[in-house]
């Protein structure tokens, strides 16, 4: 990864590990982005690209869906839950598991200019 | 004290059963794995079924018997058959009993408990006026939500698991319990604290998805002393590193700082991680602050009704870009056969924001082809078909006024609609007050063979 070059929007999908979403109990979903080295993960935090605000612009919901939102250092991470708006599971839910929910985050653009 | 844990669900999908034989080979003290999950949706619990194939269960319960009545050391089984419910725990414990004669092992103890709660008991909880607590922003229960609620099971604690192993068992089958109990209640049976007791069966429950590379069902093996947890990878290709390690405690939850058992918290917040060999993060700072009163968590599952669901696709882009009125076309017809209650139509329109529903920011870019599922949920099944059949075959004749096809407004995979299980509704995720831990987990053992 060529963090040398630091002037230029950056797709956060070449910068995380791993980008996942999956069910947390029956009424929640949780998504992890998670960084391969501490540098990536600092950059990516203080690039501010991934928080509240653009957790909502991107799925389109109310700042209130959004139940945590955390930076995790142990693990290099940041990590945020969302209520849902039915239970898992109900008739007409079409990711039971929640795991599919994570896909627009992978094209979320990430200024390290900063 | 070591203990292996070969499957983060047991029955969901089988074992890989050589790196389970490199974890036997390690000698451990104990052999545990969860067998449930609320990530099903709540149709097997409501319709008390399994969402796993009796095959799979098998396979993994037999070589899990065998090593552990090789090795002469317990075997320890959460929330049988998916759910925990009562009669999943029979069948585990009728599994065992087969597996056990066919191979015709020396006698052993087995031990088992329920964990199912009844609907009336509860009912006396909210008339008595001790609250049923919603978590993640529900509401306290009403006795209207649950009156719409079929099945119910309380989340056990490590209670009935050390009730079990202070009698001596050899073979623990549990009812629905916190994957982490299982693994802590060993632990904290061979005197360790319950901060690395707790850490241990929060590490270990998910089996080899706390390893990196990515890859399900291999076998782990925890270690623990007064003040660590170790845990290594038995897959010659997994690892548990740092990252892995650290990754797996916020996998699931939705904070990675915390856990809840019944009886209290399992504080993360200042642990720390040390690779100490290439397969091998050692974790200490673990914490447990246990809890002033104590609580149950319920799951509960209630039947919204019988269901049946159809298929529909699209082709042509003017229909495409009003598929809305399409639909909106087949729920009229059908309310004007139905009426305005009594039946539920669902559509997710595959293409367009069928996994995402509202949250898909690409939901006014479909794709050059459409495929809608149909799903049509009324009191009977002579119904719930009819609803579905309306709600698919009524897209066909959907009027557009541009349309240049006439002939028909969808494509049919299939010209019929397809049985499925009822629908259920998670109608419980609460917490209720006890006054004894294992007031609502009783315990049963016996001798086999």
């Amino acid at each position: 990864m060529m963090m040398s070059s630091v002037n230029s929007r950056t797709k956060l999908s070449d910068l995380a590990k791993t980008i996942r979403s999956k069910n947390a109990g029956t009424d929640k979903i949780t998504f992890d982005v998670i960084f391969r080295e501490r540098e990536t993960y600092e950059l990516v935090k203080r690039s501010k690209a991934l928080s509240r605000k653009s957790v909502c612009e991107v799925l389109n919901i109310d700042p209130g869906r959004i139940t945590d939102f955390v930076e995790y250092d142990p693990a290099f991470a940041i990590k945020f839950t969302i209520s849902r708006l039915r239970p898992s599971g109900d008739a007409g839910d079409a990711d039971i598991f929640g795991a599919q929910q994570y896909a627009p985050f992978l094209d979320l653009e990430v200024d390290l200019t900063t | 004290m070591k203990i292996i844990c070969p499957n983060g669900h047991l029955g969901f999908a089988p074992l890989k059963t050589a790196s389970f034989h490199l974890g036997v080979a390690e000698k451990p003290d104990f052999i545990a794995a969860d067998s449930g999950s609320d990530d099903i949706g709540p149709v097997p619990l409501g319709s008390d079924t399994c969402a796993s194939p009796k095959a799979w269960q098998e396979h993994d319960l037999q070589e899990m018997l065998l090593a552990s009545r090789r090795l002469g050391v317990p075997m320890i089984i959460g929330s049988a058959g998916d759910t925990g419910t009562n009669s999943r725990v029979d069948l585990y414990v009728g599994m065992i009993r087969d597996i056990a004669a066919r191979h015709d092992l020396a006698p052993f103890k087995l031990g088992w408990f329920y964990s199912e709660v009844d609907k009336e008991m509860v009912r006396q909880k909210i008339r008595s006026g001790s609250g049923i607590r919603g978590l993640d922003g529900r509401q306290d229960l009403t006795e209207e939500q649950l009156d719409a609620t079929d099945r119910i099971v309380a989340m056990a604690g490590v209670h009935p698991f050390l009730r079990l192993l202070e009698e001596g068992c050899d073979v623990i089958i549990g009812g629905r319990s916190s994957d982490s109990a299982i693994f802590a209640a060993a632990a904290i049976h061979k005197g360790y604290p319950e901060a690395q007791s707790y850490y241990l069966g929060k590490v270990l429950e998910c089996a080899s998805f706390c390893a990196e590379p990515y890859g399900g069902k291999e076998t782990v093996l925890g270690e623990i002393t007064a003040d660590h947890v170790e845990v290594t990878a038995m897959s010659p290709a997994q690892y548990c590193t740092v990252a892995s390690v650290a990754g797996h405690a916020m996998y699931e939850r939705s904070n990675p700082f915390e856990e809840f058992v019944a009886g209290g918290r399992l504080d993360m917040t200042h642990c720390n991680y040390e690779q100490v060999s290439a397969k091998t993060t050692r974790v200490t700072g673990m914490q447990f602050d246990p809890a002033e009163d104590f609580r149950v968590k319920l799951e509960g599952s209630g039947k919204v009704g019988e269901r049946f669901v159809g298929l529909a696709a699209i082709r042509d882009p003017y229909t495409i870009a009003n598929v809305d009125k399409v639909i909106e076309w087949a729920r009229e017809q059908t309310r004007e056969r139905f009426g305005d209650a009594g039946w539920e139509l669902h559509y997710s329109v595959f293409g367009r924001n069928g996994v995402m529903g509202d949250m898909e920011p690409l939901k006014d870019k479909p794709g050059h082809e459409l495929c809608i599922l149909v799903q049509g949920v009324a009191a009977t099944r002579e119904q719930a078909e009819e609803v579905a059949i309306t709600g698919t075959r009524q897209l066909f004749y959907a009027r557009l006024p541009d349309v240049k096809g006439t002939a028909g407004g969808v494509a049919f995979p299939l010209d019929e609609v397809m049985a499925a299980s009822p629908a259920y509704h998670w109608t419980m995720n609460h917490t209720m007050a006890v006054g004894h831990p294992l007031e609502l987990f009783p315990t049963h053992f016996a001798m086999v063979g």
